[in-house]
């Protein structure tokens, strides 16, 4: 049955890959499930034409997030997840881009888009345009700063406390009292795991567990 | 006797002025929380009213942001799954449930069938205890006390068997990727199934109180009505999405763990009001009912969780004899394991609606990004069309039905 399902699935990426070459340039499978690698500006067109297509009827933008590669020169994937209750499929939408580039606004389309850009312009600073109330969500009045971007600390820059003097909530630097500790814990003989060491062929036979799951094929490097 | 005057203070001069017919009334803004009984949290409100017609509402949330999706980054993936328990503080395992499942996913790991069984056993008890307290404090909010009094005793009794399987009344950390931590304890199952004899009678003295009532019959028909289009249109899911007529629920239709093993009946309402959303809430909770009972019946025996030790910890007795063992534990409670790169959409049927987690791996013993769909930030985001036109009295109600916990929304 699962079999059946992943093979509907691909004729469905074909199907959308021939009918929506404008905006889909390639898609590919993670994990069972399909993402689309779709041109910036065609956002707004393909969503809607997955929306309405018959055969496609993703009726639902589910969520829209964001993941931050800053090595990267487009160092942003926006991602959009979409839920088709007709057809009982996800698919997920991906565009790339940087900092200063704007991504089309799908709110005018999809009503749930709103929120969900206000939230990703508020956590990773991606400007959308078109969206008419593009204000912060989820941080504090009068914050500066976009922090899930990976270039952000996990302390932040302020921490802000009650001053009795003035009567107000004041803002002032980061102030750590010892260093922050971030505990790496990887340890240095992991790659070796990978590697066949000679008079050691019963390792790979674990006796323990029943899946290595060093051995998948997207292993640990 | 003269006729009397309508007068109104001229607050520039000070003089009082006659109202003639055509005084206008101005809009104003009122100002609703973020300390408010009937907000659930910490929602505050802006609303732009007309006389007591609300206009437009406008909700500022992130009063409670405490940068989970930042911190998990930071963690093992052993260490990120507590922070699901405090994300939607009435529904813990079932979140828990989703992040143990994307990871599984990605691990390329399934766990025993006893431990799938014990997951739903206790999900769909956690749906039942988030559906009490939703009820329950929605009675209250339109007015009606007793509901929350008898409701909240038998809620107690569904935290003991969470006290009694993990130690925890709320912060559950007990669904874990592999499994589940441990076994249910000796009497639990016994005792669950007495519950769960009993516990029919406790939804039928709710329905006694609220499905037949007057006032909360006119506090709630009629009032946030939602069609099929908006509720598609606005990413609704779960009981709100049901109530509206679309017969969705990730439990049949993109069944996870023994889900497809399970006889039960999606409840879907008519007229996707405030009344059918909470109809819909009383159905499921005997749909959830039938499949405790159905678990506890079926459940079989063998082990809980996975026997890979490099993705859950040893027993402790094998961990007193055995040098791996001990390895094992040592590595995992340190440097925890290794998610194969990749990256993943898992979504559950919370019992707000759909709970998703984005997990991207790169491979590291850290998720590289886990961002968290939570069910209520969709649907409190269709608050200002679905309170538009109505009374101030009946924004409270529609805030009431949506079920809305801010763990989950500022995240």
């Amino acid at each position: 049955m699962k079999k059946a399902a992943s093979e509907t699935l691909a004729a469905l990426a074909e199907k959308i890959a021939g009918r929506f070459a404008y905006g889909v340039a390639s898609h590919e499978f993670a994990q069972d499930e399909l993402v689309l690698h779709a041109r910036r500006d065609q956002i707004q067109k393909l969503l809607t034409d997955l929306r309405d297509d018959a055969e496609c009827l993703f009726e639902q933008l589910i969520d829209i997030t964001a993941t931050d590669y800053p090595a990267r020169p487009d160092r942003f994937d926006v991602v959009y997840s979409m839920l088709s209750v007709r057809l009982n499929t996800r698919v997920r939408v991906k565009i790339a881009t940087d900092e200063d580039t704007p991504v089309p606004s799908v709110t005018k389309q999809f009503s749930s888009a709103m929120w969900l850009e206000r939230e990703v312009w508020d956590m990773y600073g991606i400007v959308f345009e078109g969206n008419e109330d593009l204000r912060r969500i989820l941080t504090d009045y009068g914050f500066e700063g976009h922090p899930l971007r990976k270039d952000v600390p996990l302390t932040g820059f302020v921490e802000l406390r009650y001053d009795e003097a003035l009567q107000r909530v004041v803002y002032e630097p980061v102030k750590l009292p010892q260093d922050f500790r971030m505990f790496d814990n990887l340890s240095p003989w992991e790659a070796m795991t990978t590697v066949q060491l000679p008079g050691d062929e019963k390792a790979a036979k674990q006796k323990l567990g029943t899946i290595n799951y060093r051995t998948k094929d997207k292993g640990v490097s | 006797m003269s006729t009397r005057e309508l007068v109104s203070l001229n607050e520039a001069t000070g003089q009082m002025t006659a109202v003639g017919d055509e005084t206008q009334i101005k809009p104003y803004t009122i100002n609703f929380g973020p300390q408010h009984p009937a907000a659930h949290g910490v929602l505050r409100l802006i609303l732009e009213m007309d006389g007591e017609i609300v206009e437009r509402a406008d909700p500022h949330i992130g009063l409670l942001h405490r940068g989970t999706e930042k911190l998990i980054e930071y963690k093992t993936y052993l260490q990120a799954l507590p922070y699901f328990d405090r994300l939607d503080y009435v529904s813990p395992m079932n979140q828990e449930h989703c992040f143990a499942l994307a990871t599984e996913k990605l691990l390329g790991i399934t766990p025993p069938l006893r431990g799938q069984y014990i997951r739903v056993l206790f999900c769909e008890l956690t749906r039942i205890l988030n559906h009490i307290l939703n009820i329950t404090t929605y009675a209250l909010d339109v007015g009606a006390i007793t509901p929350a009094l008898w409701g909240f005793e038998e809620r107690e009794k569904g935290m003991e068997f969470y006290d009694r399987v993990c130690g925890a009344r709320l912060h559950a950390n007990y669904v874990r990727p592999g499994g589940v931590n441990l076994d249910l304890p000796k009497g639990l199952a016994e005792d669950m199934w007495a519950w769960t004899e009993n516990f029919g009678k406790v939804i039928d003295d709710l329905d006694g109180l609220l499905s037949e009532n007057r006032v909360f019959k006119q506090r709630t028909v009629g009032i946030g009505a939602v069609t099929r289009q908006q509720a598609m249109d606005w990413g609704f899911t779960g009981p709100m999405l049901r109530a509206s007529g679309v017969a969705w629920d990730l439990r049949k239709s993109q069944s996870y763990d023994v889900y497809d093993k399970m006889d039960f009946d999606i409840p879907v309402g008519k007229t996707g009001d405030c009344y059918a959303r909470y109809l819909v809430r009383m159905m499921e909770m005997r749909e959830s009912l039938k499949m405790m009972r159905q678990c506890l019946n079926e459940m079989p025996g063998g082990p809980v969780k996975s026997d890979d030790y490099k993705v859950t910890a040893p027993p402790r007795e094998e961990m007193k004899k055995s040098m791996e063992a001990l390895i094992h534990h040592f590595k995992f409670y340190t440097e925890g394991y290794h998610v194969p790169a990749g990256e993943t959409y898992t979504a559950v049927e919370a019992p707000k609606g759909e709970f998703g987690v984005f997990l991207v791996s790169d491979g590291t013993n850290r998720p590289y990004k886990c961002h968290i769909r939570a069910p209520g930030f969709a649907h409190l985001a269709a608050l200002d069309f679905m309170s538009r036109g109505h009374m101030l009295a009946d924004a409270v109600s529609i805030i009431g039905s949506m079920d809305i916990v801010f763990g989950e929304i500022d995240r």
